[in-house]
């Protein structure tokens, strides 16, 4: 009898039952469900149940994130919505205007903990992964589910395990080793399997780095994808979590359907091209195509280390064109303010957003006009992505984009710090 | 028992915005609008001609692409009660299964059909029949099965709620 993997285990435990395996159908109880802006949307299907209140309240977490402040009158009306709600149902969680992006929100306020499930109304709740918590994307329908019931169907997935070893070169990111693993396997490669990591690159990664890999899985396919939590995740969490947390491990004999190593060691900064995050190339491809916009934050790189690998490319320098930086969370704000991170960015001529979504999915603060090309840290580059449709949009890491911005196309970072 | 049914045929890593283009996801509300516009950017004939009991068949990967939910009920409006498939993205396959529409996989029954073939299929051998020679269909369990006779579930627990 061969053992479990982390999401054998973690899914067993949330249908209440000693053991699953790949392909099992359970009920599950997730610890946590999430929604934002979307909220307004899932409260109309709740209400097309029959439902009246939601089973599990303190369960339930709400971020306004994806437009706000709100850019229109329409937008503004469907956060009053959302507010009402939220009194109405007495739920717990709640994040209004400015606190930050979901999946980093969450996680600074210990609203998530290792070994938990975590379902969200976002195709990118795969992030969780990074503290060693299930965290799955579901519909707008499930999501009206699961404040009806506290429960949602889940088949078990087969999983994926991927090995990264080595120490990643100066200048070579979590972001790097993502975009890597996508182009090579492509955005269909994890096949809707849970991605488990492993290795000892794990070790040479910052809390800030480790949740740009969970998080890039949805770009992969992913289900799910996991990164076992180690002390450097429970250091994070001691002056958060309030309340206990078992972490969980897969076992060393679980049964995984593919097995692969990355050699991170060997990798150099990667840029993924329009309109795919596939679509991979190295940076010494692509140094010197001309860009017009630089955007730096997302949930994927808006956090305190992705403002401050900027800030020492741009330090004591101008940018060409437009830098706007919109910080993932007020935490990771008050910190760039703090340690002046934050003025070196401004003083090099950076345009600092409220923390959030900004223009990721092109809803506001920083649209760019046709046919011109951003390049920005976030996880998807789909065309009309930003809200543009004839605007090409390049993926990098941090280093990568505030270097661009201080030429005016894309530029390798390392003669800016050196 | 054992059904007849006409396939519309399609290939590979068809995505949702070819299947309901996201240019519509905020002007077309109503689901019999929505199924107006399935699959409008490959078959055309499509949203015009499908029938109720008609059948999608079709390659890898069916589906990727953004998780709006009215990739599936554009085909549903238009007829489609199941999809047959050589494999599903993750989230539509969900979406199917919550909408009332059965996803089958089944790698290699697309292979040599085309549109307007017939095929037939017998949900207690659990087969499917095309010019080509039978295909299992794989098995499904309990509680999906309860979804998709309820037609999906917001009906499911609409009959939970008001039982």
């Amino acid at each position: 009898m061969s053992g479990y993997t982390f999401a054998e285990k973690v899914l067993a435990r949330g249908a209440g039952q000693d053991s699953a395996r790949a392909g099992d159908m359970l009920d599950v109880r997730p610890d946590r469900v999430f929604s934002h802006d979307n909220s307004a949307a899932i409260r109309r299907i709740f209400l097309e149940t029959g439902a009246s209140r939601i089973v599990y309240p303190d369960r339930v977490a709400i971020t306004l994130d994806h437009a706000v402040p709100a850019p229109t009158s329409q937008h503004a009306q469907n956060h009053a919505e959302i507010r009402a709600w939220v009194a109405e149902q007495g739920i717990t969680h709640f994040f209004d205007v400015g606190r930050g992006i979901c999946h980093q929100v969450l996680s600074e306020e210990g609203i998530v903990l290792p070994g938990e499930i975590v379902m969200g109304s976002d195709s990118h709740s795969t992030h969780f992964g990074w503290l060693g918590a299930f965290g799955m994307g579901v519909g707008r329908t499930e999501m009206a589910a699961l404040w009806a019931t506290g429960e949602l169907w889940v088949r078990v997935p087969e999983t994926l395990q991927i090995t990264l070893t080595g120490k990643p070169k100066p200048g070579v990111t979590a972001k790097d080793i993502s975009l890597h693993i996508i182009g090579a396997w492509g955005a269909d490669g994890a096949q809707y399997r849970s991605v488990e990591f492993g290795g000892d690159t794990l070790s040479y990664l910052s809390p800030d780095e480790r949740a740009v890999i969970p998080n890039m899985m949805a770009e992969f396919g992913a289900q799910n994808a996991y990164l076992p939590p180690d002390e450097i995740i429970f250091e994070y969490l001691q002056s958060r979590a309030n309340r206990p947390y078992t972490a969980v491990y897969p076992d060393e004999d679980a049964l995984y359907s593919e097995r692969q190593t990355v050699d991170v060691a060997s990798l150099s900064p990667i840029v993924a091209l329009p309109h795919s995050p596939d679509n991979t190339t190295s940076l010494a491809d692509v140094i010197g195509t001309p860009i017009q916009q630089a955007f730096l934050g997302t949930c994927t790189n808006g956090r305190y280390s992705d403002l401050e690998a900027a800030a020492k490319v741009v330090c004591g320098k101008q940018v060409k064109i437009r830098l706007i930086v919109i910080p993932a969370s007020a935490e990771v704000l008050k910190k760039a303010i703090s340690t002046g991170v934050l003025q070196t960015l401004v003083d090099a001529g950076a345009s600092i957003g409220i923390p959030g979504c900004g223009p990721c999915m092109g809803n506001h603060m920083g649209i760019p006009a046709p046919n011109e090309a951003t390049i920005s840290s976030a996880n998807r580059n789909f065309r009309g992505r930003m809200g543009t449709a004839d605007a090409p949009i390049y993926l990098s890491n941090p280093y990568v984009v505030a270097a661009s911005a201080l030429t005016g196309m894309i530029s390798d970072p390392q003669e800016f710090l050196e | 028992m054992r059904t007849r049914h006409r396939i519309w045929v399609y290939g590979d890593h068809i995505n949702t915005d070819v299947i309901f283009p996201g240019k519509y996801t905020y002007t077309l509300k109503t689901p019999e609008e929505i199924a107006t516009k399935a699959l409008e950017d490959i078959d055309r004939n499509f949203a015009q001609n499908a029938q109720q009991g008609d059948v999608v068949v079709a390659g890898r990967n069916w589906g990727c692409g953004s998780s709006r939910e009215q990739a599936v009920t554009a085909l549903k409006y238009c007829g489609i009660r199941i999809i047959i498939a050589a494999s599903f993205n993750g989230l539509y396959f969900r979406n199917c299964i919550n909408q009332g529409i059965y996803p089958i996989i089944s790698p290699d029954l697309y292979q040599g059909l085309k549109t307007g073939d017939t095929i037939e299929i017998d949900d207690e051998a659990n087969l499917i029949y095309t010019n080509s020679g039978q295909f299992p269909i794989p098995p499904i369990s309990d509680n999906i099965r309860a979804i998709l006779n309820a037609g999906g579930l917001v009906p499911m627990l609409r009959e939970r709620f008001n039982a």
